[in-house]
């Protein structure tokens, strides 16, 4: 729900023709739904861009020729894109490359060129087949194997046309169906831009890593934004694109951008104030972290600690040994010097898979994670364990574990802590036992905390919760609107959790994305949480929301 | 080159002969010289084991017993090593192996 304006999707404007878009004379208008504040203008720049036309070579030699060098122009491109990337994105290009390098891939093509086929029909065709096969297949993991198929498909055919490979240019808006992570992050943000979608949801891995980054992006344009290109507006703080906009639209854009920016220099000076609200209360409020790299971006001095470090960063190519983890843990631990650093176990499974360690489910948001998975997969857990308790000797480390949902499983990761603390003593390894709490994200533990107070502290997942107290999923765009934390049946949970939290004297704390959301904050603290953790982009805003607050 | 060597052995690997190991498969198959064949059922049909198009397209789930036959130089070597990757989990969880 961050940033998201009050009514959120309600807000869109259904045209006469019950179109969601209004063409007016020198521009048009499209509207969506916030998923990463900001402004944002530039040139739009087509994430499924549509083909250029091919001109037949005349020859079934010179189209043979043409497909050739448009399969090796495609293959330079993914290995010059490869050697930037590491983890679950080096190893896709990869398969892609390996897939494009077999000439088994081009032979029905060839054949059809033999036949008199033009190259690009020719390729079209056999890939067209071939991603028929996958996505006909009952396997899950090969039916997605048919999106790596379809990019290989497109590469080749905008070499084909002469299109090359289109980086998007500095500034651009990024206008698509969907986006990848993997196409996030190769873009250079930089110099500004932003992302406006049909599809998406403001709850995907994408537009939490937008907040992140503080890149401006909005979801959900549906078919208005089809075929759209030209110059755009992006307000992402209201779910607004407007292309080719009138002088007076550009400078109501401008003034209301200046106006959010204004609003952000405000917050700025929040940014190193301890959080109290306006009566005095005053609040811990914490980062996020998902990469040891995110700490350059924070000034220790303006948090009260981390409230969450992931680790599934490290789980990418290979399953990381004892030393990497321990020297990650170390280097944040070492940063925040003697305020608390609360790193969560790792939390795979769900949507976040990790080649060899998660399983293919049909559900797996209700399946093999977090915790359930780390259990099911003793010698994996153990070694981040091992990391963990010797991470502990440098700095004020705490460690919580995700997806708890009865009170047998925080007591088996409390005995494999024991046991490989136990072990690392007889070694004579430096170590000590964190503090050890749990995540409050399955609805068993938030309706009746009473299970858990042996935990040391809680730490509330607001995504989780929301999704499966509302049974949205937060990574399906259909059903987004439902996914609100701010929903009573939501923030009742919470306040049973503080309640129940304050009374046994356990330290409680929220750390999904409704920390650093100011639209959510009032609620929060109403419900009675009196520590937050935000991601780095949002800290000045949730400190700024926060000091509006009177409790 | 009537040099000839066949196997069988079953995937163990969760996902299957999926992209990666199919990856790492072909590769390795194209380090021999020998012709090698990849197939489902014992009476095939054969399809070339240095294809990753055609090993994908074989979409062999966890559980499969993959038939292995090559023919030429090296023959016995390429079957062996291929059957050890598979057998190994195509080294899917080789680091934890190494630290666990």
């Amino acid at each position: 729900m961050a940033g998201r304006p009050e009514g959120g999707a309600k807000e869109r404007e259904v045209g006469a023709d019950g179109k969601e878009r209004n063409a007016t004379a020198n521009g048009s208008l499209s509207l969506g739904t916030p998923a990463s504040p900001g402004y944002a203008e530039g040139p739009l720049f087509r994430l499924d861009r549509p083909q250029a036309t091919y001109s037949p070579k005349g020859s079934a030699d010179a189209e043979k020729a043409a497909l050739d060098q448009a399969m090796a122009a495609a293959t330079d491109g993914l290995t010059e894109l490869a050697a930037q990337m590491s983890g679950e994105a080096a190893d896709m290009l990869e398969f892609q490359i390996a897939m494009l390098s077999d000439d088994a891939l081009a032979a029905p093509a060839l054949e059809a060129i033999a036949a008199g086929e033009p190259a690009d029909m020719a390729w079209r065709m056999a890939l067209d087949a071939e991603i028929a096969g996958y996505e006909a297949s009952e396997d899950d993991y090969f039916r997605a194997r048919a999106a790596d198929l379809a990019d290989i498909r497109d590469r080749v055919l905008r070499a084909l046309s002469g299109e090359g490979e289109q980086a998007a240019p500095a500034g651009a808006i990024l206008v698509g169906e969907d986006i990848t992570p993997t196409r996030f992050l190769q873009t250079d943000w930089s110099a500004g831009g932003g992302i406006a979608l049909a599809a998406g949801s403001a709850a995907s891995h994408v537009a939490m890593l937008a907040r992140g980054r503080g890149v401006p992006m909005a979801v959900g344009f549906g078919e208005s934004l089809a075929g759209a290109g030209g110059f755009g507006l992006l307000d992402a703080e209201h779910g607004r694109l407007i292309v080719d906009a009138d002088p007076v639209a550009a400078a109501a854009f401008h003034e209301a951008a200046a106006g959010f920016r204004r609003g952000r220099e405000v917050a700025r000076t929040y940014l190193a104030q301890p959080a109290a609200t306006r009566d005095g209360t005053s609040i811990r409020v914490q980062v996020n972290i998902a990469d040891p790299s995110d700490v350059e971006t924070v000034d220790i001095g303006h948090c009260d600690g981390v409230g969450l470090m992931r680790t599934e960063f490290l789980f990418g190519k290979v399953l990381p040994d004892e030393g990497t983890q321990l020297a990650a843990y170390r280097k944040v631990l070492e940063w925040a010097g003697g305020k608390p650093v609360t790193i969560r176990t790792v939390d795979a499974g769900g949507d976040k898979p990790v080649p060899g360690f998660t399983v293919e489910e049909t559900n797996p948001f209700l399946g093999l994670r977090g915790i359930r998975l780390s259990l099911a997969r003793p010698e994996i857990f153990r070694v981040q364990i091992r990391a963990l308790l010797r991470a502990a000797v440098h700095g004020n480390l705490k460690v919580m574990v995700p997806m708890v949902a009865v009170p047998g499983e925080y007591a088996a990761a409390a005995a494999l802590f024991s046991d490989e603390a136990a072990m690392l003593a007889k070694a004579g390894v430096p170590h000590k036992m964190p503090p050890l709490g749990i995540m409050v994200e399955v609805p068993s533990v938030a309706v009746a905390p009473e299970l858990f107070s042996d935990a040391a502290f809680f730490s509330i997942g607001s995504n989780d919760l929301t999704q499966y107290v509302l049974a949205a999923a937060r990574d399906n765009g259909r059903v987004a609107a439902l996914h609100d934390v701010g929903h009573p049946a939501v923030l009742r949970l919470i306040g049973n959790v503080a309640a129940f939290a304050r009374e046994q004297k356990i330290p409680v704390s929220l750390c999904g994305d409704a920390g650093g959301d100011p639209a959510a904050i009032p609620a929060l603290l109403a419900a009675g949480l009196r520590d937050l953790s935000a991601v780095p982009a949002q800290l000045a805003a949730a400190k700024a929301a926060i000091a509006a607050v009177e409790l | 080159m009537s040099n000839t060597a066949q196997t069988t052995v079953l995937i163990t690997n969760e996902v299957g002969l999926h992209a990666r190991p199919s990856v790492k498969f072909t590769k390795l198959a194209k380090t021999f010289a020998a012709d090698v064949e990849v197939a489902l059922a014992a009476d095939g049909p054969w399809f070339d084991a240095k294809s990753i198009v055609k090993m994908m397209a074989a979409k062999a789930p966890k559980g499969t017993v993959l038939h292995l036959r090559a023919r030429g130089e090296t023959a016995a070597a390429a079957v062996a090593a291929l059957a050890a990757l598979v057998e190994r989990n195509f080294d899917e969880d080789e680091a934890h192996a190494r630290t666990a």
